[in-house]
């Protein structure tokens, strides 16, 4: 009783913290997974469907097409948005100059609304008068679709995606990387070792909890990539990028079909589970 | 979850009726489309309306909602459910079908005979708003598609903005002398996604007389000669005559700002784009005239109509229509009040209601939108005389899904030199069979 009257103020807390997932995360996810089940106009009391949403979205003709661009979206975001903040991390942690500066930099994405961040990059790629085909000119380059051709469409969203979130990631690499005891470096560069041998040797391992967690958190966020194709390419060009969390959308408020919606996110949620499943094991057994 | 988290809210009736002066029953009814407020002659002239109607109608309170634009699908299903629609909502044609189909607006039938000037509405327009012979709608506004172009380009083209391509052949050599006047001018614009390009590849099917589906709704009908001739043409001008730009155009605003920015020639549109580009895209009115569609079979059908919300008592629903037929059906009042629209400076003379057709309220109408007009009606004209004989074809059933799956022909020929127009419309044949086939 003592303990628990002497941490009053932290259970308060908890309990605020406790009652806003209830309301607003876990009671609409198990609303929507009643829903998946369900027919429903949103007026008349829903019927029971069975499994009769899940099929009809499976039957969907883009369904297929969404899971392979948002499998290749996250593969992709990986590429870019996993490995080149570590890298950028690494190398703020090296500099001995204007280093605040530059993590603000490069954290300073993260400060623009998405929304903002979108229009930006619309502007960017623009086929006539924007950015990037400017600068390919000035290298007389010839210029680029990005978001115009089924080719680029796809990378195009992947860069908008890194550039947004580059901020934050490089900044919780930097945290890891500066909690590495400097003896270790020390004592591997009195064995000789150079820059790639004290990564491979000690900042990896050093690391990788954090690694792991950051691989699971960005594979989780990135396979529900939805406002860069929602505003930038409408899904196309040739359903080039439609993905997963686009489909729901559609499903939701073009076709009005919230049954439909919600089975086609208990199936994305589903994937993401079991990706979390396996990752959360293997970092307990790194930990054991 | 996206979203969908919305549905987790309660529900309750959008209006509650409560004792009134003397023990009449008092309602009290939520009313869409008030204009905003970056609108203020317009939300003026609103409110002036809501006061005087209810100063006619003792006991019945009207409150507006300012949602811009009024009808919103990523809003109407959550706000239904949490009874947060309006009494009086908007629904675009487009959207009739799912609405209606899905139980989201009230039988009306019973009140056809006291709504206002209901048997001057064009019969083929209340059929829109009809379901196995019952009333779910009072339509509103209704227009055919025609060809929108900028009079002020045609002219720096060496065109003559008073003679517009009738046929397809001719739109194909104005778009191409556009085109021709420098970097950034685009001689035809056309959507490609977001369910745009299906929408408007459907206009343009409709127009050289094809279809989407056969008769019975049960398999596609669009691989044929008219849906090829559409995607070679698109796919010509695009790629050959380099007339189209080179941007793929996602989203019902993107073309309207291209429009709206003066350098794009022409798009198919209704006369409603004209007032949209200048209203919201600051488009010149003086610049914009729109003609019949070229070479027209039949021109798809667009327009919106009033619904009441399925959870109105039956005092709601009826001070919900007096409020319509107020607002919305008096010649001379309400948005048919020409004169105060041209005194506050509206763009009055855009010919963007054909509700009526040619009945004695649709006459008086006209005449006194023309004695009102703020605009040169001339560029219109050609637009009215053809909407005249051009007959109107309705939505595709389970529309929005094969708009969706028409997309992807439009990008297709607009984002590929070497695209098979065969090809793309024999894929998309494909999946909408197996769509229509899994919707029964």
């Amino acid at each position: 009783m003592g303990i628990l009257r002497r941490n009053l103020t932290a259970y308060g807390f908890l309990c605020a913290a406790l009652i806003c997932f209830t309301v607003f995360a876990w009671y609409p996810m198990v609303r929507e997974f009643i829903l998946s089940f369900q027919k429903t106009d949103l007026i008349n009391p829903p019927t029971w469907v069975g499994l009769d949403n899940f099929k009809a979205a499976v039957q969907d003709p883009a369904f297929g097409e969404a899971w392979l661009n948002t499998v290749e979206f996250t593969l992709l975001a990986l590429l870019c948005g996993y490995a080149v903040p570590f890298v950028v991390a690494l190398v703020l942690n090296e500099l001995r100059h204007a280093r605040a500066y530059l993590r603000f930099v490069v954290y300073l994405p993260v400060m623009l609304p998405p929304i903002v961040a979108v229009l930006l990059f619309r502007w960017f790629y623009d086929p006539g008068p924007g950015l990037f085909n400017q600068v390919l000119d000035f290298f007389h380059l010839p210029p680029l679709a990005w978001l115009d051709s089924s080719s680029t469409a796809l990378i195009s969203l992947v860069l908008v995606s890194t550039w947004m979130n580059m901020g934050s990631a490089t900044l919780i690499y930097l945290a890891a990387l500066q909690n590495i005891p400097p003896e270790l470096y020390e004592a591997a560069e009195l064995d000789g070792a150079g820059i790639l041998k004290r990564i491979r040797h000690v900042t990896i391992p050093q690391t990788r909890l954090i690694l792991l967690l950051m691989l699971m958190l960005q594979i989780v966020a990135t396979m529900q990539v939805f406002i860069e194709p929602y505003m930038l390419t409408g899904g196309g060009p040739e359903n080039a990028t439609v993905s997963v969390a686009y489909l729901m959308y559609q499903f939701a408020f073009s076709q009005m079909n919230y049954g439909q919606a919600g089975a086609l996110g208990m199936l994305l949620m589903l994937a993401l589970l079991v990706f979390a499943a396996f990752q959360l094991r293997t970092t307990r057994e790194d930990r054991a | 979850m996206l979203g969908l988290s919305a549905t987790a809210c309660g529900s309750g009736n959008p209006a509650t009726p409560s004792a009134g002066a003397g023990g009449a029953k008092a309602v009290t009814i939520t009313v869409a489309c008030q204009p905003a407020k970056s609108a203020p002659k317009e939300r003026q002239a609103w409110d002036d309306d809501v006061a005087t109607f209810m100063k006619a109608h003792p006991g019945v309170t009207v409150k507006s909602t300012d949602q811009q634009p009024c009808f919103d699908p990523k809003t109407f299903g959550p706000k239904l459910a949490g009874g947060q629609m309006e009494t009086v909502f908007v629904v675009p044609v487009t959207n009739y079908d799912d609405v209606i189909g899905q139980g989201q607006a009230l039988d009306i039938t019973q009140y056809t005979g006291s709504i206002k000037n209901w048997n001057d509405l064009r019969p083929d327009v209340r059929e829109l708003v009809t379901k196995d012979g019952k009333v779910y709608g009072v339509p509103n506004v209704h227009y055919g598609v025609g060809l929108v172009y900028n009079r002020s380009l045609f002219t720096k083209a060496g065109l003559d903005p008073d003679t517009p391509p009738k046929t397809w052949a001719e739109v194909r050599e104005a778009a191409k002398k556009i085109a021709a006047l420098g970097p950034g001018y685009v001689g035809y614009g056309e959507y490609s996604g977001g369910n745009t390009g299906g929408w408007h590849f459907t206009q343009a099917i409709y127009g050289r007389g094809g279809s989407i589906l056969t008769p019975d709704n049960k398999k596609a009908a669009f691989n044929s000669p008219e849906g090829k001739a559409v995607l070679q043409n698109l796919h010509d001008m695009r790629w050959v005559d380099n007339s189209m730009g080179n941007k793929l155009l996602v989203g019902w605003e993107s073309l309207m700002m291209a429009m709206g920015s003066g350098k794009v020639g022409m798009m198919l549109g209704a006369p409603d784009v004209v007032t949209d580009v200048v209203n919201k895209f600051k488009g010149n009115v003086a610049d914009y005239g729109i003609t019949g569609f070229p070479e027209a079979k039949a021109s798809l059908s667009g327009g919106e109509a009033f619904m009441i919300n399925p959870k109105a008592t039956p005092e709601e629903a009826k001070a919900g229509l007096e409020w319509v037929d107020f607002r919305f059906n008096t010649v001379g009042k309400g948005r048919f009040d020409f004169a105060r629209g041209k005194a506050i400076g509206n763009p009055v003379g855009v010919p963007d209601n054909a509700v009526y057709g040619d009945s004695a309220t649709g006459k008086a109408i006209q005449a006194d939108r023309e004695k009102n007009a703020s605009l040169p009606v001339t560029n219109y004209a050609p637009y009215v005389q053809a909407a005249a004989t051009i007959p109107p074809k309705a939505e595709p059933a389970h529309a929005q899904e094969l708009y969706a799956i028409l997309d992807v022909v439009m990008s297709g020929v607009l984002s590929r030199k070497d695209a098979s127009v065969d090809q793309l419309l024999t894929d998309a044949e494909t999946k909408a069979n197996s769509m229509l086939a899994a919707k029964g």
